[in-house]
């Protein structure tokens, strides 16, 4: 079982996004998506979450049920970290299952506080947690760790690979010792422009 | 200080005379009664825009064709003097449902432009998110909406509410229903009383304030306890 990108083109007015771009991602397991800064990397998640469509080029074997850490948290301002969670979780995900797990990334102290008095490292945890609970058999993290120090990014790394077990993620990171640390694959983008390679690595 | 050198209450009462004939006023079973008659027709046309307005504004975020058929009417309502709804209104409907009418006429354009301002301020990259993990239309409206609203539906009722006041009185003056608030400033103008005058003015800016203060209030408790989940 595998998520096959075939030949994707995307072009944003003049600029080229993704130019003829293929990749193969396996399924219930973990890739990190690496590459230069304007690669295209955000692009081709964005393609694969379905929020953008494609110019040319196909998509095959996109599980349905999606969750994802954006590059921006995206949460719900007022609302606190346990509402947040809540938002896109089943029914039957208890409020106990929500504070247990945003207890085990060091939350334990802010559950209930407005996310918009948090840190920027406490939201970045709060975006992982929704994107952890919420019912999916693909995650995809843009920049997950971004805003972390070294010991609470190993916690939380730990608490993501120890949630995702089965499941289909994608990582997009600049960091190439991150990548390696994480023990995945790593799908290397190359640098968008005419005279490039544009061949997957 | 103007009253005592002026020294004609004809003209311009003393306080002190507009506090004892509102004292006086208040004692009688009528002053009640026309308090409440004008109070509840007043609420019941500025709750009807609330509604109203808010669920068009709801309406046109969806469907631009809504606001775009709607714009006419809004902008019509907005510039057309009140006085000439006032007259359009006694022609259709009499003076029974007057203030109602036009207090929900007044209040209605403020209401709808400000909660359509808020929800088209909604960023996308929020809706995004909500597609992707799939959120229910009924969580995004608690989730997003209603606090997206909030500041603009708090404004727009501290401005409609006095709006809704003014124009709902005025109404009332040119309609002359019985036993409202209008019908006794109409008699304290023709019997010269100053100082009805004055003390009906008082009681409709209280009551116009206090409605303002109280109700804000209950919208700010109410979005405060609905975030708190």
């Amino acid at each position: 079982m595998e998520i096959r990108v075939e030949n994707i083109r995307k072009r944003f007015g003049e600029k080229i996004a993704i130019d003829c771009f293929s990749a193969v991602f396996p399924v219930g397991g973990t890739t990190c998506i690496m590459g230069p800064s304007g690669c295209g990397k955000t692009t081709l998640l964005r393609l694969m979450m379905g929020l953008i469509e494609p110019d040319e080029g196909t998509i095959i074997g996109m599980p349905e049920r999606k969750s994802a850490v954006f590059q921006e948290d995206r949460l719900c301002e007022n609302f606190s970290s346990v509402a947040n969670v809540r938002l896109v979780c089943d029914p039957h995900v208890t409020r106990e299952e929500i504070i247990g797990n945003l207890s085990e990334i060091g939350l334990g102290e802010s559950l209930f506080a407005p996310v918009h008095s948090l840190s920027g490292g406490m939201r970045r945890r709060v975006a992982i947690v929704r994107a952890i609970l919420a019912e999916s058999d693909i995650v995809f993290m843009d920049e997950p760790y971004k805003g972390l120090d070294a010991a609470l990014k190993k916690q939380v790394v730990s608490y993501v690979q120890e949630h995702t077990r089965g499941k289909t993620v994608l990582i997009v990171t600049h960091d190439e010792k991150e990548a390696h640390d994480l023990g995945c694959g790593i799908l290397l983008m190359p640098a968008n422009g005419p005279e490039e390679d544009k061949a997957p690595d | 200080m103007a009253a005592l050198a002026l020294g004609r209450s004809l003209l311009l009462v003393s306080p002190l005379d507009v506090v004892i004939r509102l004292a006086r006023l208040s004692s009688t079973g009528s002053f009640w009664a026309s308090v409440a008659f004008s109070f509840f027709r007043i609420c019941l046309g500025f709750l009807a825009a609330l509604s109203a307005g808010m669920v068009l504004a709801f309406l046109a975020a969806r469907v631009k064709t809504i606001e775009i058929m709607l714009w006419p009417y809004m902008a019509a309502v907005k510039a057309t003097p009140v006085a000439s709804f006032i007259i359009l209104c006694l022609i259709w409907i009499g003076s029974g449902g007057l203030s109602v009418f036009i207090s929900f006429l007044m209040v209605l354009p403020i209401i709808y432009t400000n909660v359509l301002q808020g929800l088209h301020s909604f960023d996308p990259k929020m809706e995004e998110m909500a597609t992707l993990f799939g959120v229910t239309p009924l969580r995004r409206l608690y989730y997003f909406h209603i606090p997206q609203i909030r500041p603009f539906l708090l404004s727009a009722c501290g401005v409609a509410i006095g709006l809704s006041w003014k124009a709902g009185i005025a109404a009332e003056v040119i309609g002359i229903p019985s036993g409202s608030i209008g019908e006794r400033l109409y008699e304290a103008k023709i019997y010269f009383s100053s100082a009805d005058l004055f003390a009906w003015t008082a009681v409709v800016v209280l009551l116009s304030i206090g409605f303002e203060k109280m109700f804000v209030a209950l919208m700010k408790r109410s979005f405060d306890q609905m975030e708190k989940i």
